[in-house]
């Protein structure tokens, strides 16, 4: 098949950027999107133009790198799909795509639809973890976890950091990836204990990232790639407000 | 150069306890007065870039993702091993090890392994204390599955996302320390060389992938854990992005690089659809455990799967393998459809399929039971092939997929250049001619969690490198120019073909003459292809852009300019070794029925390669594999 493609171009994050349109041809329907881009790409080089950026690695909706804004939608139109895992039979003959990194202010573009999502980290940093230094650990099978809690947390501890959720909301909110973290652990013994400077710690990161707040929109669960629920934002919320009335303050450490 | 594997004297069982007993300590108030870099973010580099902040050494750490946590580690799917005997099958560490030397076609050093049985237990503890959700039974306890090449239970996973959680715990506590101000961590940052003074590893040079900055980070000892090389291979279940990169350059500065043919490839992956194909998917080898594989017995067959009869099919693992059947291990079953392919039995467009049904696993559990097991898994494939495995027997093929070839390393994970130490799938050391399902993510985090924390003491308490050295220092200097340089000629490459074709031909020699099964005459004409290849690329590749902002192309153009030189490597490990083991297979060494035929007396060796120069033959060292504990026997899985 043959597409017309608007994408994204922007030099660097000072550019102002801009869309330009690119055809190809020759797209078969069991290839992936950003095999499609490869095809661009290939076809860029050889007429001396550079090849057009964009963040991806495993290829198998797993890593979170691949982040493009697929006709307005961030990972594109199918559900629970990341970019790197939509093929082009769900395109046709003709088709016009318009591609567009992952927007939001704490997502600076750093080249055409690469952007630099380092915010999570730092929120990762203030508190996304269990304070378990390497050693002296006792039994795995010592805490019996039951199976509904431990399913529980893993459904939220298989979001991969992509970034959609920020990039769907109007608001630029990045709720949806922390109370994944936050609900993780909440839902296991090995949490409990830094349960509340860990919310406390991570909703504060957030804050100071620039990300905006949640106004119930729901667009972040749609988009999401691996169906995290937008009821682990409750969750969060009760438990910040539960940390914030009680003696714990934000720890800045 | 000499091969001193520093193997600690006394019984397999108290050789580690000894050695930890033996090695010097550094005092917690002095740690800090250490500094180590660590390139790579995956479960071996963040577990040991943690754990060594934990104790107080200053860490650098580098990754060229754009996080720590999308190193390739996190797309293993099927589980992670240990010797916990929760099921009471069985099992102990043990068997843990033999399995594992077993398995590895008795390749790998009896010592290093049983160190990786005992410490695998203390993985799970400590992966479990991080907030890993591991699969629960009912009673809140730990689920295990069985995986390849195993007769117990011993696979802890999370649902088919383990590497996800083991290396999202890992970076958790990378995060940790980062916050802490104990590791400061370099993201989009490209290790290009290593630096040595006076003979010992102190830095590296690297290049920031936003800015083009090429830039020196100096300390006391360098940790490289820097994944496989599987995609000198081109199409492989390796991330786009995987490559050899650093691990050749410290070969090229003198560091043996060990086993380099001993490549292994999976059996489970989706099959290659196209030129267009970028890369492989794997579908976790944890199918097997309720999937058949089958070819029909009729070659040429154009009817549905569906409409075969039972007596037409060949469920040929479970024929010839009758007590392993669809678990035999990666390389033997992936030779066998290999096999059945080459007889013109192959499934799909290509012939290069064979099937693996879940009709009978429906029809004895029902389709809730499978979904709860491989739900996700159903979904990739469906997505990526547009069939339903619910309907139709999916249609796998096998991939390259792991490296067990690596840096060599001595005992305590220090390659041949002192300080220079090496983990994960980056080194050699434990799993011999072949790698048994679920035992990389294990040693990865016993690498990372368990040994180097100790060992880099040692080095470093006996004064390791001598005094501190600067960036200043004119080897640095040097490094830097010789990189630029490199950079500089990369981008004049202005011929008539793009970096990406010229990576795929590499891939077609490899996977031809290098691939499944192996002959002196086929690794002959890769080693006359490959240099001419070489030289197309410097003649005749094409990159465009700048090195002073992000430059995928250019990025791609040095990770296969290496590829092109180490793939040449690889392939007189494979001319050198006249046998068969693991996933080493020669034609002209096999038994009547096709096995593999191994030659202990001749080839009982790790061979360890030294540079001698581009397109020059490397020389051989070999470090003789003893085995006082386990009896060297014909592996069989029938
Ligand atoms: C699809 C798939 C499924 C798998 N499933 C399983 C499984 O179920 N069980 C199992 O045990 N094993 C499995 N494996 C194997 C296992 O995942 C890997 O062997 C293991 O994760 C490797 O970990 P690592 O830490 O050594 O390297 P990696 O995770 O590959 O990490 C390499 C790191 O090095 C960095 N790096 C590399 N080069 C440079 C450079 N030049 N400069 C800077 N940084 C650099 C990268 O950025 C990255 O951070 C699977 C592998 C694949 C491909
Ligand atoms: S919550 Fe979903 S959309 Fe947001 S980062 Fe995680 S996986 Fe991506
Ligand atoms: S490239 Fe890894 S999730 Fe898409």
């Amino acid at each position: 098949m043959k597409l017309k493609l608007h994408i994204w171009r922007q030099k660097s994050t000072q550019d102002k950027g801009k869309m330009v349109t690119y055809e190809v041809d020759g797209i078969i329907e069991d290839m992936s999107f950003l095999e499609m881009l490869d095809v661009l790409n290939e076809k860029l080089i050889l007429n001396e133009e550079e090849p057009v950026a964009f963040d991806h690695d495993c290829r198998e909706g797993i890593c979170g790198a691949c982040s493009l804004t697929i006709n307005g939608i961030p990972h594109g139109p199918e559900k629970e799909t990341t970019i790197c895992q939509l093929h082009m039979r769900h395109f046709k003959d003709g088709d016009e795509i318009y591609v567009e990194p992952f927007r939001a202010r704490a997502f600076p573009v750093l080249r055409d639809l690469v952007t630099d999502r380092t915010a999570f980290d730092r929120i990762m940093q203030a508190g996304g973890f269990v304070s378990a230094n390497t050693g002296g650990i006792p039994d795995a099978n010592a805490i019996p976890i039951s199976k509904k809690d431990a399913d529980l947390a893993m459904d939220n501890a298989a979001c991969i950091g992509c970034g959609a959720c920020v990039a769907a909301c109007k608001n630029a909110s990045a709720m949806l990836f922390v109370s994944a973290k936050v609900a993780q652990y909440a839902y296991l013994p090995q949490g409990q204990t830094e349960r509340k400077r860990r919310v406390l710690n991570m909703v504060a990161q957030m804050d100071r990232e620039g990300f905006g707040n949640c106004t119930n929109y729901y667009e972040c669960e749609a988009v999401c790639p691996k169906g995290i629920s937008v009821a682990s934002i409750a969750l969060m919320n009760r438990d910040f407000l539960r940390a914030s009335l009680s003696e714990e303050k934000a720890l800045d450490r | 150069m000499t091969l001193d594997s520093k193997i600690p004297s006394g019984p397999l069982a108290e050789k580690w306890d000894r050695h930890r007993f033996d090695m010097k300590l550094i005092n917690p108030a002095n740690k800090r007065k250490y500094s180590v870099i660590v390139v790579g973010t995956g479960l071996a580099g963040a577990s040991a870039a943690a754990t060594m902040a934990e104790l107080g050494y200053n860490v650098t750490a580098l990754c060229y993702n754009d996080s720590a946590r999308r190193a390739h580690s996190i797309a293993a799917q099927g589980g992670i091993n240990a010797a916990k005997n929760y099921q009471n099958d069985g099992d102990s560490i043990w068997r843990l090890f033999y399995d594992t030397v077993k398995g590895g076609d008795y390749r790998s050093r009896e010592a290093n392994v049983y160190r990786l049985a005992q410490v695998s237990n203390n993985i799970i503890d400590q992966c479990v204390a991080q907030g890993v959700p591991f699969a629960r039974e009912y009673g809140g306890y730990l689920d295990n599955r069985s995986f390849g090449g195993a007769q117990v239970s011993r696979t802890f996973y999370a649902r088919g996302q383990t590497g996800q959680q083991l290396l999202l715990g890992a970076y958790s506590a990378l995060m940790r320390q980062v916050g802490l101000g104990k590791v400061d961590l370099y993201t989009r940052h490209e290790m290009m060389d290593v630096v040595l003074v006076d003979g010992h590893a102190r830095g590296i040079v690297a290049r920031d992938m936003v800015t083009g900055k090429v830039q020196s980070f100096a300390a006391d000892a360098v940790i490289l854990a820097t994944g496989g090389y599987s995609n000198v291979y081109f199409l492989s279940t390796n991330a786009i992005a995987c490559n050899v990169t650093a691990a050749y350059r410290a070969y090229k500065k003198g560091a043996a690089f060990a086993n380099p043919a001993f490549v292994q490839i999976h059996p489970t992956c989706i099959p290659v659809s196209g030129e267009h194909q970028s890369k492989l998917t794997l579908m976790s080898e944890s199918l097997r455990n309720d999937g058949r594989i089958w070819v029909p017995k009729k070659k040429g067959e154009t009817r549905n799967p569906n409409d075969i009869p039972e007596d037409e099919r060949d469920y040929y693992l479970e024929r010839k393998y009758p007590s392993f059947g669809n678990l035999s291990p990666r390389d033997i079953s992936s030779r066998s459809a290999k096999e059945v392919c080459d007889e013109g039995r192959g499934v799909g467009p290509t012939g290069y399929g064979v099937y693996l049904d879940f009709r009978d696993a429906i029809n004895r559990l029902g389709r809730d039971v499978i979904e709860a097991r491989y739900g996700n898994l159903f979904q990739m494939y469906e997505r990526i092939t547009g069939e339903d495995p619910y309907q139709v027997p999916m249609r796998i093929y096998p991939a390259l997929h792991y490296t067990m070839g690596g840096l060599w390393v001595d005992y305590n994970l220090m390659s041949t250049i002192p300080g220079l130490h090496v983990l994960g799938e980056a080194n050699f050391s434990d799993h011999g001619a072949n790698r048994l399902g679920a035992s990389a993510l294990m040693q990865g985090l016993a690498d990372g969690y368990f040994v180097i924390p100790y060992t880099i003491g040692d080095y470093l308490a006996k004064s390791g490198g001598g005094e501190k050295v600067t960036t200043d220092h004119p080897e640095f200097k040097k490094a830097e120019e010789d990189v630029r340089a490199r950079i500089g000629k990369l981008l004049d490459l202005n011929g008539s073909r793009t970096v990406v074709s010229i990576h795929r031909e590499l891939g077609h020699i490899m996977w031809n003459y290098v691939g499944m099964a192996r002959n002196e005459e086929g690794l002959k004409k890769a080693l006359e292809q490959i240099p001419k290849l070489r030289e197309e690329f410097w003649e005749n590749a094409k990159v465009v852009g700048d090195g002073e902002s992000v430059n995928q192309a250019l990025e791609r153009a040095g990770r296969v300019a290496d590829f092109l030189e180490f793939a040449e490597l690889l392939v007189y490990d494979a001319l050198n070794r006249e046998e068969s083991c693991g996933g080493h297979f020669r034609e002209e060494y096999q038994t009547e029925d096709g096995e593999a035929l191994r030659n202990d007396e001749d080839y009982a060796y790790v061979a360890a390669w030294e540079f001698t120069g581009v397109g020059e033959k490397p020389i051989l060292h070999k470090e003789p594999l003893e085995f006082e504990n386990v009896k060297l026997q014909t592996r069989s899985y029938k």
